[in-house]
């Protein structure tokens, strides 16, 4: 029996109908990042909180991964099949901006100023078959 | 106590199959102890540093086993500089009167791909691809060019001027001419970045003799002054490589801290620098370090690199020896080049690359993953 599973726990909530990104949130200073830290990155206290980040946000800025990146990048694809990805920071109101690969891989569909919203998508298969999942931002239009 | 570099030297960059790193290294050294008429047996210290190719330290097996302290030194794409300031800081205690700094480097070929691990990220953030310098590099250009209006043209100057410089340099790996044509045509790695606006991976060696400054006619007649060293690293809210995420409120990055520290240091400013190196990783580094290090605004690089003025006959030479795209990046030995070249055209043995200008300050830059910078502002 295969099944779908995240790329590595507490990246996102799973299983979700609604999934979220999962950051964690410092109490001194407010400010969130994402993965989930054991402290802040502005302070360095400990006194941080997970929550669930927003599912929509803006493209800060983008690129075109070209080439297939040598290991440890895996996604089961070989030099022949790879296939250009978009890459981009997306601004998370009020929360922070994640670094996430894009759904579209073309300049003529990307801007910055975009309005983006977070999607689970199938990254690979792993060697018994199970489908791993991985977050990724996609235009709304 | 001031310092003063008394001796220069070495390996040509590229690819030298017949020679290890480590023996680049050892190639390098050996000139510059030549450079400042010393021996081995007189240094009192040695800091160094290599990426790829070993321990630097493994270097006193090459030179001689003199008992001396030698320390490694490892911070990314900074540390060469952070080599220098480590030894600019041992002279400077006033607890030694003479050193060598040695950086080198060998590269497999084909872009870095770093291990998440060691910047404590998780393997998913490697596995998914988001791990490249490449693909930071060319984000960060991206929404720079959006923000001050710099066009892909500027972008291929950078590049073909690099390599119109690195044509004039006998240790340069890329060493002929290409059109701007070629290179905003070349294959498209990261937009906006073609082959051609990125360096690549290489290997080579440099070494550097310093002295007390006070002492420093023993061994030269055209010492060069550090008048000022310094490093630092990030801020919260700049934005770095290897990030999966950064605040939404930015603030500077390191190399404009560690300019203002260095300016202030030297007690000088950007526009009394005649000739400066400033990292080019790709073309886009090249263009945001000009305003990061304080040599214009941002966005008026588009005017000055149109006009032709970060050339070697401009009023602000950049990159002179053909920076990191001619070069290549040999990650121990990019900063101790860049300290190499300027101390060559304060002394005005650049040959013909030689700035017009009769150099008498010069500057040097370095940015390393995950957020470090390293300037030097050297005197003749
Ligand atoms: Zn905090």
């Amino acid at each position: 029996m295969t099944e779908r599973k995240p790329i590595a726990d507490g990246l996102f909530t799973w299983p979700s109908d609604n999934p979220a990104l999962l950051g964690s949130r410092c109490r001194q200073c407010k400010i969130a990042e994402f993965p989930c830290k054991a402290s802040c990155p502005a302070c360095g206290s400990e006194e941080v909180a997970v929550e669930e980040l927003p599912r929509r946000g803006k493209l800060w800025t983008w690129t075109i991964q070209g080439f297939m990146p040598k290991s440890p990048y895996n996604s089961g694809e070989t030099v022949d099949t790879f296939t250009p990805y978009g890459v981009g920071y997306i601004e998370l109101p009020g929360a922070v901006c994640v670094e996430s690969r894009l759904v579209e891989n073309t300049t003529r569909d990307l801007a910055i100023g975009m309005d983006m919203e977070l999607v689970i998508e199938t990254f690979r298969y792993d060697d018994v078959g199970n489908e791993i999942v991985t977050f990724a931002f996609k235009a709304v239009n | 106590m001031d310092v003063a570099i008394v001796g220069i030297g070495i390996h040509p960059f590229g690819r030298t199959p017949e020679r290890s790193g480590l023996q680049q290294g050892a190639f390098a050294a050996r000139l510059a102890l030549k450079d400042a008429g010393v021996e081995w047996r007189d240094m009192q210290f040695g800091f160094g540093g290599s990426a790829s190719a070993g321990s630097a330290d493994a270097l006193v097996n090459e030179l001689g086993l003199t008992g001396m302290p030698f320390i490694n030194v490892a911070n990314g794409c900074a540390t060469g500089g952070s080599a220098l300031l480590s030894a600019y800081n041992a002279i400077k205690s006033g607890e030694y009167d003479i050193g060598i700094v040695v950086g080198f480097d060998k590269h497999d070929r084909g872009a870095f791909n770093a291990d998440p691990r060691q910047m404590g990220i998780g393997a998913w953030y490697g596995e998914t691809g988001l791990m490249l310098t490449t693909q930071f590099f060319a984000m960060k250009i991206q929404r720079y060019m959006h923000a001050f209006n710099i066009s892909a043209g500027t972008l291929a100057k950078v590049a073909s001027k690099a390599f119109s410089n690195g044509a004039k340099n006998p240790n340069a790996w890329r060493r002929e001419e290409i059109s701007e044509e070629e290179i905003l045509t070349s294959t498209m790695i990261s937009d906006p970045l073609t082959k051609f606006m990125f360096c690549a991976p290489g290997e080579g060696g440099v070494a550097l003799v310093i002295c007390r400054a006070d002492q420093a006619r023993r061994y030269t007649d055209r010492p060069v002054y550090l008048k000022g060293a310094a490093l630092r690293s990030r801020r919260y809210g700049s934005f770095e490589v290897f990030a999966p995420s950064q605040a939404l409120q930015q603030v500077d990055g390191p190399t404009v801290d560690t300019s203002r520290a260095a300016f202030d240091m030297a007690g000088v400013g950007p526009r009394d620098i005649d000739v400066l190196q400033l990292q080019d990783t790709e073309s886009g580094a090249e263009v945001m370090h000009m305003a990061e290090n304080g040599f214009c605004e941002h966005g008026e690089q588009e005017a000055l690199i149109q006009a032709g003025e970060t050339a070697i006959g401009g009023k602000l030479p950049v990159n002179t020896d053909g920076g990191c795209l001619a070069s290549g990046e040999p990650i121990g030995a990019t900063g101790l080049r860049q300290v190499y070249e300027t101390c060559l055209q304060l002394r005005g043995d650049a040959g013909p690359r030689q700035v017009p200008n009769n150099p008498k300050l010069g500057y040097t830059h370095v940015y390393g993953a995950p957020g470090i910078s390293a300037v030097t502002i050297l005197q003749r």
